[in-house]
């Protein structure tokens, strides 16, 4: 079953004609005649869980904005920054009007006339060819005002971002789409309630956006009964480091994950075998070849003690030291914490550090227990989840790979001064 | 003045170690009077002003269009900026050095981003890094850079070639690489993101 990635190759799918004629904006139309409410009614129960990696319901995300006639905004967030996701970029790229299409029926919904893409600097191609799929959309009377009769206007202004991870959580997002520094604000308020230019705001992933037309055709009802009970529909998974054929695939959620990550994705190269694997993007807790079998969706992989994240698997194979996946994902986070929280910016620094020591072979045998309280102690302390995000998939390597460090900070004691570690 | 003295740490953040001139008043706004801007410039930034309920939006488009014409965020290019969104310099100097893709010293006028996060140094990114930098190190044309994730795993190790995403990269492509932008040709024309098919085997159906 493809829904976002039905025929995505075509020729020419990233032009209006191509999109028309495949029955592009056909789900607009549909929508625009049904009330806000009935379109709403339709995204609840369709289920769709948020894309971006929170996996929030949106229907209820939508319902949380205040009724009224005051200035809402609805924000499409292309900041795809989460190491190992691409899936957002193939999206853009090969089929911006089916996102575009989204935002205005989304909007709709939600009583939002001004909307913003914020997709991040890094994607030029991307932010080119929706660039030509907005102009396209504007002149066809997709977007502006009364669109196609219906009354409901809506402004759409793509903002290139200037590369910054942090500005991919949504408060951060919002204060770097307001102009400054991606800072995240502290929540509540909520950006429902108050967020960009604190006005309620409405705040989607690329992905989830892409989804809402083919619910409006479908019908909300008959998209729940794709994937699980609490993980409805299809989902792109980002695949990619040791794999044979690395690259997004379409899955109905609920599949086993071996079944992604070895008949879709070549399983890891010839003769090597799955050491551990990210299910949801470097934020989430590792798992290991005990879980290949663990059904991909959003409550087994919560259940197995991981996340689904963003949906970006990320497959580490036996050849590399756990020391080296550790290093880079602590010293990822290190750059990219904004500063603001003392636990994050602290916590991943000496975390930075704590590695280093091992990696060197001065680590004592209670640094790693350290290690492990550093993290316990960033989790839930700060305005966003940036730390969190590199506590949780450290503190599991430690969990699970506690002799690998050990022994790798002895063979490197044990080294004559001077040397240094064969990675 | 003197510096205050540091321990070392593996990664800084430009000019941690310079230490402010407390004598000089704060720059304010701009005149417009004593600060010339090109029009082309000027206009690109008023029209980004133009596209946002609150001017100051237009703070990242409108460095990012300096930067364009002035190779890197200037204190020249923040004040021209400053002058047209009638902001004080500091508060673009904030945002400036927020931002990995805006410069805040001089750099060469192509730019090599080499992603280095965790599926590309799977594949082997690191050393890619390395041998692009010591094969472009004594041309001042390049500004090569280990980058965070660059949201292209498909195809890694890749690089970003002033915003042309490149990949899988080997060792032996860096010769032809850097010679492609020198010549001023398409990069790597066969190894382009752009022409690349999906690797869901459902999709073409």
């Amino acid at each position: 079953m493809r829904i976002l990635f039905d025929r995505i190759d075509e020729e020419g799918l990233n032009t209006l004609p191509v999109y028309e004629r495949r029955d592009g904006y056909s789900s607009l139309r549909k929508a625009l005649a049904m009330p806000p409410e009935a379109v709403l009614s339709e995204l609840e129960s369709s289920g769709l869980r948020g894309r971006g990696g929170a996996g929030f319901q949106m229907g209820k995300k939508v319902s949380f904005l205040p009724k009224g006639s005051m200035d809402k905004y609805l924000v499409c967030n292309a900041d795809e920054s989460e190491p190992g996701t691409f899936k957002d970029r193939e999206l853009m790229q090969k089929n911006p009007h089916g996102l575009i299409e989204g935002i205005v029926i989304a909007s709709y919904a939600a009583g939002a006339n001004r909307s913003f893409i914020y997709i991040r600097g890094e994607y030029v191609l991307q932010a080119d060819v929706l660039d030509a799929a907005l102009a396209e959309a504007r002149d066809a009377g997709y977007l502006g005002e009364d669109i196609l009769g219906s009354g409901h206007s809506l402004s759409l202004v793509l903002h290139r971002g200037a590369g910054a991870y942090i500005c991919g959580e949504e408060t951060g997002l919002l204060d770097s789409l307001e102009g400054k520094r991606g800072n995240p604000r502290l929540k509540p308020p909520f950006p429902a309630n108050q967020g960009l230019y604190q006005g309620p705001t409405l705040i989607n992933n690329v992905e989830t956006l892409a989804t809402v037309p083919a619910i409006i055709a479908m019908g909300g009802a008959d998209y729940a009964k794709l994937g699980v009970e609490t993980s409805t529909g299809t989902k792109l998974v980002s695949v990619s480091g040791h794999v044979q054929r690395p690259g997004n695939y379409e899955i109905e959620l609920g599949i086993p994950s071996r079944e992604i990550i070895y008949d879709l994705a070549g399983g890891p190269p010839q003769g090597r075998t799955v050491k551990c694997w990210f299910p949801g993007g470097s934020s989430s807790p590792v798992l290991t070849a005990e879980d290949l079998d663990v059904p991909y969706d959003f409550d087994s992989m919560a259940k197995a003690g991981s996340m689904l994240g963003s949906g970006a698997i990320i497959v580490v194979d036996d050849s590399t030291p756990i020391l080296d996946v550790a290093m880079k994902v602590a010293k990822f986070y290190r750059h990219e914490s904004c500063g603001k929280c003392t636990p994050c910016r602290e916590g991943t620094n000496w975390t930075v550090k704590m590695l280093e020591r091992i990696d060197h072979g001065e680590a004592t045998p209670m640094d790693l227990d350290i290690m492990a309280s550093v993290q316990d102690h960033i989790i839930g302390n700060c305005l966003c989840v940036l730390g969190d995000a590199m506590a949780m998939p450290i503190g599991s390597m430690i969990a699970k790979f506690r002799d690998e460090f050990e022994a790798h900070n002895e063979a490197a004691r044990l080294r004559p001064a001077g040397t240094l570690v064969a990675s | 003045m003197t510096a205050v003295p540091r321990l070392p740490t593996t990664e800084q953040a430009p000019g941690w170690d310079r230490p402010a001139d407390l004598e000089k008043d704060p720059a304010l706004i701009p005149d417009p009077a004593t600060t010339p801007v090109p029009a082309e410039l000027r206009k690109t930034i008023e029209d980004a002003m133009a596209l946002y309920p609150d001017s100051r939006s237009a703070a990242i488009p409108a460095l990012h269009a300096a930067q364009e014409v002035h190779g890197w965020c200037s204190p020249e290019a923040i004040d021209q900026v400053a002058c047209v969104m009638r902001l004080t310099p500091a508060y673009l100097a904030s945002v400036a050095t927020f931002y990995d893709m805006l410069e805040n010293t001089p750099v060469g006028r192509h730019s090599v981003y080499v992603c280095t996060n965790i599926s590309c140094s799977l594949c082997g990114a690191d050393e890619l890094f390395a041998a692009i930098r010591d094969a472009a190190a004594d041309d001042g044309e390049f500004n090569v850079r280990a980058f965070e994730c660059l949201g292209a795993c498909d195809i890694a190790p890749m690089a970003s070639v002033d915003g042309v995403y490149v990949g899988p990269l080997s060792l032996t492509d860096i010769p032809q690489l850097l010679d492609d932008v020198r010549a001023g040709r398409p990069v790597l024309p066969e190894k382009q993101l752009a022409t690349r098919p999906t690797a869901d085997p459902g999709a073409d159906a």
